[in-house]
């Protein structure tokens, strides 16, 4: 049977990808934040995940207006590195799993979430900018990945509780899945920043910590945490820390923190990353 | 699966306190029909040969769109904050900000009250605080305190 070995917190900012694509990962400004993840690089080597249910949100790159799907899975064979406007991203095309995705889709609409499937897509830095972080700059990736896109641009955005629940979901769905598969969830995005109008760079140190804490605790009060917290304390794009909640959601009650690392700023984002594995 | 009662969301009060953050504009649904049209042109930038002709006369590009004369103006100006306020959503207006060569960043400043030097030393040394940028209620409130306390 499949199973749920772990899960991964991590920003995704895309200056990250630029600073990996450029070896400027060491450097006085980007090495305090790069070291942070050398332990989960380590971990990575040696827990040799099969599959990443890998949630993060496009950032108009795969979706424009036309179509805004709050909860959308990928189902494809293969995913290529999206041009943000930049060129795309120098990095390897991105493997999907469609047999176990298309089963956790199945599973997930059995289990009243109602996906939206994605056979072909770009994706952009929101999802290749964490696979840099945990697996540096391979000639391919080591995994395969299953993409869960969320809204968290227009609103309303998911609740943390729907969140929650949807990462419960998708646990049901992997262990119902007959082979044999080490997989990870890893929930991206974050932490505090705010990338518009004239309150623009607000960070908050403390209530991305307490958001931390919450997610090592055994309880679940963090999926009752509203919208307006996330947008009064950690700015307006602080809202991505919803797509955490997947990954924590899908972790069970209890959880035993493997690292954890927190760094101001990168850019107009405070980073925040958090390996966590089940402990029942 | 563990489903505490818990009452519905009420559509109205949510979308009242959205508007209560200072110096934020919040991509509710009303923005975002108000700015479809603005966010798509912005969208159209992701491609190399739109790219070019709107650089080459950025005026008859935006003619092509149903965009209003006002968010026309507001786009060739670059300024973001009337943008905002028009429906525009600021993953959609980075493509012009990467049309531009300008970094999120850079771009990001310009909607604040700061220089780009200024708003980097900003993020260096730990970011704008919260406090009191959390509610435009709260700042009024804590302001007709204040003014009571002078005039008493």
């Amino acid at each position: 049977m499949a199973r749920i070995t772990a899960g991964v917190g991590s920003s995704h900012v895309p200056l990250l990808g630029v600073a990996v694509d450029q070896g400027k990962d060491r450097d006085d400004y980007f090495g305090p934040i790069f070291a942070g993840y050398d332990w989960t690089r380590e971990w990575e080597k040696e827990t040799k995940p099969d599959v990443i249910v890998l949630v993060y949100n496009d950032h108009a790159s795969a979706f424009d207006m036309k179509i805004v799907p709050t909860f959308a899975i990928g189902c494809g064979e293969r995913y290529k590195p999206a041009d943000e406007g930049w060129g795309p991203r120098q990095v390897p095309d991105v493997e999907g799993h469609p047999d176990l995705a298309w089963h956790i889709a199945q599973s997930l609409i059995l289990d009243e979430f109602d996906m939206t499937i994605i056979n072909e897509m770009d994706v952009d830095h929101g999802l290749t900018v964490p696979l840099s972080m945990m697996f540096d700059k391979p000639a391919k990736w080591p995994v395969k990945v299953v993409p869960l896109a969320v809204n968290v641009v227009t609103y309303p955005v998911p609740s943390g509780n729907r969140c929650w629940a949807l990462g419960e979901a998708v646990r049901r769905a992997v262990e119902s899945f007959p082979e044999d598969l080490n997989v990870q969830i890893w929930g991206t995005g974050g932490m505090s920043h705010q990338l518009q109008g004239p309150r623009a760079g607000l960070l908050n140190r403390e209530w991305d910590n307490k958001f931390l804490d919450m997610l090592e605790a055994d309880n679940d009060d963090a999926r009752w945490i509203p919208h307006i917290e996330y947008l009064r304390e950690t700015g307006s794009e602080g809202i991505e820390m919803v797509m955490w909640l997947i990954m924590r959601g899908a972790l069970g009650q209890k959880v035993r923190r493997l690292h954890r690392h927190y760094h101001i700023p990168c850019s107009n984002t405070a980073i925040g990353h958090i390996v966590l594995e089940p402990a029942e | 699966m563990t489903q505490p009662a818990k009452p519905t969301q009420n559509i109205h009060e949510y979308l009242a306190e959205l508007e209560d953050i200072p110096g934020t504009r919040v991509y509710t649904a009303a923005r975002a029909r108000k700015g479809y049209h603005i966010n798509q042109f912005a969208m159209s930038l992701m491609q190399g040969d739109n790219r070019e002709r709107f650089k080459a006369d950025e005026k008859a590009y935006l003619d092509e769109w149903p965009i209003s004369d006002e968010a026309k103006a507001a786009l060739l100006k670059r300024d973001y904050n009337t943008l905002l306020d028009l429906g525009g959503n600021v993953y959609f207006l980075s493509k012009l900000f990467s049309t531009d060569g300008l970094s999120f960043a850079e771009a990001v400043s310009t909607m604040t009250d700061m220089t780009f030097p200024e708003y980097r030393d900003m993020m260096l040394a730990g970011g704008r605080s919260p406090e009191g940028n959390r509610s435009i209620k709260a700042n009024r409130a804590a302001a007709g305190a204040a003014d009571t306390a002078k005039d008493s």
